[in-house]
């Protein structure tokens, strides 16, 4: 009785509305659909623009996203799927489900000149060391400094096996030194405090006082000046340069609605979504905006120098360079 | 076919075919990708997650048994009020444990450097801190069962403290040791956050970890079934050799109610008792009331939340309503039957979510369901389910021993006056498990509260708990809403408890 009745109030609850109108069903993150993301608002102003409906389904992260396309395979839902990133979309082109999105690849305001003929950019931003001012004064302005600083001082890094930053930060040491990485790894060791399983456990860590610095973005600088007027939390500018992480949106070459997707991507590009991105994201926008950033976003820092694989070199390889990183620091 | 026999075959049924449902299609998609190999990396991390498990599990029973003990022979004021929060860090999502641990005896803690947190060391400290209150929970139970007229009969023979507890107690707790003892080191073979973020690095690796790295980031369900193979051969193994050790309690008649206690009345001893309660309560408490004081004043009270709350208890209810009526099923089946292949097979179902990790029931659920429904529909459906597994072992651990227990003392009065069905239920069973039928019920409650793992892999933002909420604010940076809504998890929780203690209780004093 117990399981009739739950599965009768889920119907209720989640059945979905009946429309007439057309519905354009987005897979994306979680948190871009949660209560604080950019998602209602991109929602309301798409709907302005088009006699039709947007279905967001909010998954987990980006990797749990295109998991859960792996196993729909053909039948998937999904029009769009948005908010990939850079180190996943060649392992999204290989399903073989995704079609070419057919939008002026110069729309993208990208560090990078954008090159994707399958995935268009909506936002990024350079991954960065944040640190605690009232906890360091002297903070470290490269990689270098990093490694081989003092290891009272340590650092919160995230997982490369279970989090996307992780896998950002395995990927900056291994674009600045190569076929050195592990060896750097192995003298960076005693400054990590710990690798969370994802972003929030180390950034609660990192707010709670366990360490002056975490890995994040530059924008997570700007956050905790709008929204919490302080500029205790700040980036640390880095003489190598920094990894950037670009978050990306393609269609389904599939989908009954391709019109209506490829629309969307268009409008991705535009003010009407781009200005909702940097407050309701934290990350920088990657199209073209009507209204001024926040006046704390030209505080942040500006990488000197962007690095970034290509898709195709992160797939091929990540696996042997996430064995390496373990064989590294195992011992 | 009795009645009897159709719910035990639809309880055992519908457990391991859910368990099956999960399990198989990853096998089979090994199979037809071909196995990765057994590399040294899977050696060592199956190696590393033994030892943790194992210290894990011996710490924390270690000191439960002295701790219960303790409790059983002392009362005083403020006694069921720790009892009560020795129940809430089975709730707390890992992460709030962890913020709480580390806002003690962290790097920014109050006894900051007392020892160090981040490695073997911590884990071991973190799990104990989960596991040891579980242990003196389930064994109180079992030392509250012992029959007044045995601890008067010591008192008349003049036992010393030891004797009474080599005579009267050890028999009783020794049999639940085994079963609480498999029932941790399995949460502790599972456990996956605590590990990561306390371990310190990729030289702390668990299976877990191994398995979650395959099924998302390499999105290799070969070496992910291969990974849970390897779980379920050393769990399995496990279990089996815990279940040689397994006696059962032994029942006597009881025909005093009061109980009272003629042993420890030595200064030395309640000096002892007092000292392993102020152990106890010094493991336990400061971490929470970090996580306590960290959330006053921060609870964010908006719709999230409402929304949040109102599905984490409409969840925990009815997936303890279900594991609670598999759970007695499956007892009773496993109280008349002191040996076979249905025993082990129950005994199996009961730990079949802790031995198969949730994360590959619930991907190979996703692979057998999505051809044939839309699986988002019934998102809240699989939790339910999935929560009522994993609560299994925690209904068990109360209820078997007391439906075995009942059983032994009226089966034979019950079948000469041939009473049976409901009616039998209500005079005879109902009223003598009931608190045993609390305690499990909150238990499954708790589980379903603290449960991560089911909803983060059915969740999405229509379907939100208490823990899931924790994280989608701590992702958004909002780690103050965070520790609120944290604060208000062990609250509902500790009022849970409150309310199913009440209850048990309403008619001791007839």
């Amino acid at each position: 009785m117990t399981r009739l009745s739950a599965s009768l109030i889920a119907l209720l609850v989640f059945a979905p509305l009946a429309a007439a109108k057309e519905t354009l069903t987005i897979y994306t993150y979680e948190s871009f659909v949660s209560e604080w993301g950019p998602g209602t608002k991109i929602k309301e102003s798409f709907e302005k623009t088009c006699d039709c409906t947007i279905e967001w389904v909010g998954l987990g992260d980006g990797v749990a996203t295109l998991n859960r396309l792996k196993l729909e395979g053909a039948n998937t839902k999904a029009d769009i799927v948005l908010g990939l990133d850079t180190s996943l979309t060649a392992e999204a082109i290989e399903t073989g489900l995704f079609g070419k999105h057919g939008i002026n690849k110069a729309l993208a305001k990208t560090p990078e000149a954008w090159t994707d003929d399958y995935f268009m950019p909506y936002d990024y931003a350079p991954f960065a060391v944040i640190y605690d001012t009232e906890k360091m004064k002297v903070p470290p302005n490269s990689l270098d400094e990093l490694i081989n600083g003092d290891p009272t001082q340590k650092i919160v890094l995230q997982d490369p096996r279970s989090s996307t930053p992780g896998l950002g930060f395995l990927l900056w040491m291994k674009s600045v030194y190569g076929d050195k990485a592990a060896e750097q790894w192995k003298k960076l060791q005693p400054r990590i405090l710990t690798f969370t399983p994802g972003w929030s456990e180390a950034y609660g860590l990192f707010t709670k006082g366990e360490a002056p610095m975490v890995l994040s973005y530059t924008t997570s600088q700007a956050y905790h000046m709008v929204a919490e007027n302080t500029l205790r939390y700040q980036a640390g500018a880095f003489s190598e340069g920094h990894y950037l992480q670009v978050e990306v949106a393609g269609l389904i070459e599939a989908s009954p609605e391709k019109a209506l997707a490829q629309k969307f991507l268009g409008f991705m590009m535009t003010p009407a979504f781009q200005d909702i991105i940097p407050t309701n994201n934290w990350m920088l926008p990657a199209g073209e905006t009507k209204e001024p950033l926040p006046e704390a976003f030209s505080k942040l820092v500006v990488p000197a120098k962007t690095l970034l694989f290509t898709p195709d070199k992160v797939n091929k390889n990540r696996r042997a360079w996430i064995d390496e990183w373990l064989a590294a620091l195992s011992k | 076919m009795t009645f009897r026999t159709i719910t035990i075959t639809a309880a055992l049924g519908f457990i391991l075919g859910a368990v099956a449902l999960g399990f198989l299609p990853l096998l089979w998609l090994g199979m037809a990708q071909g196995f990765s190999r057994l590399d040294a990396y899977l050696l060592r991390v199956a190696l590393f997650t033994l030892e943790q498990a194992f210290l894990s599990t011996f710490i924390s029973v270690l000191l439960a048994v002295p701790i219960a003990r303790a409790f059983a022979r002392r009362d005083f004021a403020g006694r069921q009020f720790l009892l009560k929060i020795f129940s809430v860090p089975l709730a707390l999502p890992a992460i709030v444990a962890i913020l709480g641990i580390v806002g003690i005896f962290g790097n920014s803690g109050v006894f900051g450097g007392v020892f160090p947190i981040y490695g073997l060391g911590g884990i071991v400290f973190a799990h104990v801190f989960f596991n040891m209150p579980l242990a003196v929970r389930l064994l109180l139970t079992r030392l509250e069962a012992i029959p007044a007229e045995n601890f008067r009969l010591g008192g008349q023979l003049g036992f010393s403290s030891g004797q009474v507890f080599r005579f009267i107690e050890w028999p009783q707790l020794s049999s639940a040791i085994t079963g609480i003892a498999g029932l941790i080191f399995l949460l502790c073979t599972a456990s996956f956050a605590v590990v990561l973020i306390i371990g310190g690095g990729p030289q702390a690796t668990t299976l877990e970890v191994a398995i979650y790295q395959s099924l998302r980031l390499d999105f290799d369900p070969a070496r992910a079934s291969l990974l849970a193979l390897a779980q379920l051969v050393t769990c399995g193994i496990l279990v089996f050799i815990a279940g040689q050790f397994a006696t059962e309690a032994q029942v006597f008649p009881t025909t005093l109610s009061r109980k009272a206690r003629y042993d420890g009345k030595e200064w030395i001893s309640t000096l002892a008792d007092f000292l392993l309660i102020a152990l106890g309560v010094l493991i336990v408490v400061p971490p929470l009331l970090q996580v306590v004081l960290s959330g006053i004043g921060q609870i964010n009270f908006d719709t999230a939340l409402l929304n949040a709350t109102l599905t984490s208890v409409f969840i925990g209810i009815v997936s303890a309503c279900i594991s609670l009526m598999l759970g007695w099923v499956l007892a009773d089946a496993a109280a008349r039957r002191k040996k076979g292949m249905l025993r082990s097979a129950i005994l199996l179902a009961c730990l079949g979510s802790l031995i198969m990790p949730p994360a590959v029931i619930a991907t190979g659920w996703f692979v057998s369901l999505s051809p044939v429904v839309d699986v988002s529909h019934f998102a809240i459906l699989l939790v339910i389910t999935l929560n009522a597994l994993m609560a299994l072992p925690f209904v068990w651990s109360p209820l078997y021993p007391a439906i075995n227990e009942s059983l032994q003392r009226h089966n034979r009065l019950c079948s000469s006056l041939g009473l049976s069905g409901l009616a039998r239920l209500k005079l005879i069973e109902f009223p003598v498990l009931r608190k045993p039928m609390a305690l499990a019920f909150v238990m499954a409650i708790i589980v379903s509260l603290g449960d991560l793992s089911a909803i983060a892999l059915f969740g999405s933002d229509k379907l939100t708990t208490l823990p899931s909420l924790i994280f989608k604010q701590m992702g958004h940076y909002r780690m103050n809403d965070a520790a609120g809504t944290a604060l208000v998890l062990a609250a509902f929780c500790f009022a849970l408890i409150t309310l199913a203690q009440k209850w048990s209780q309403s008619d001791d004093k007839a």
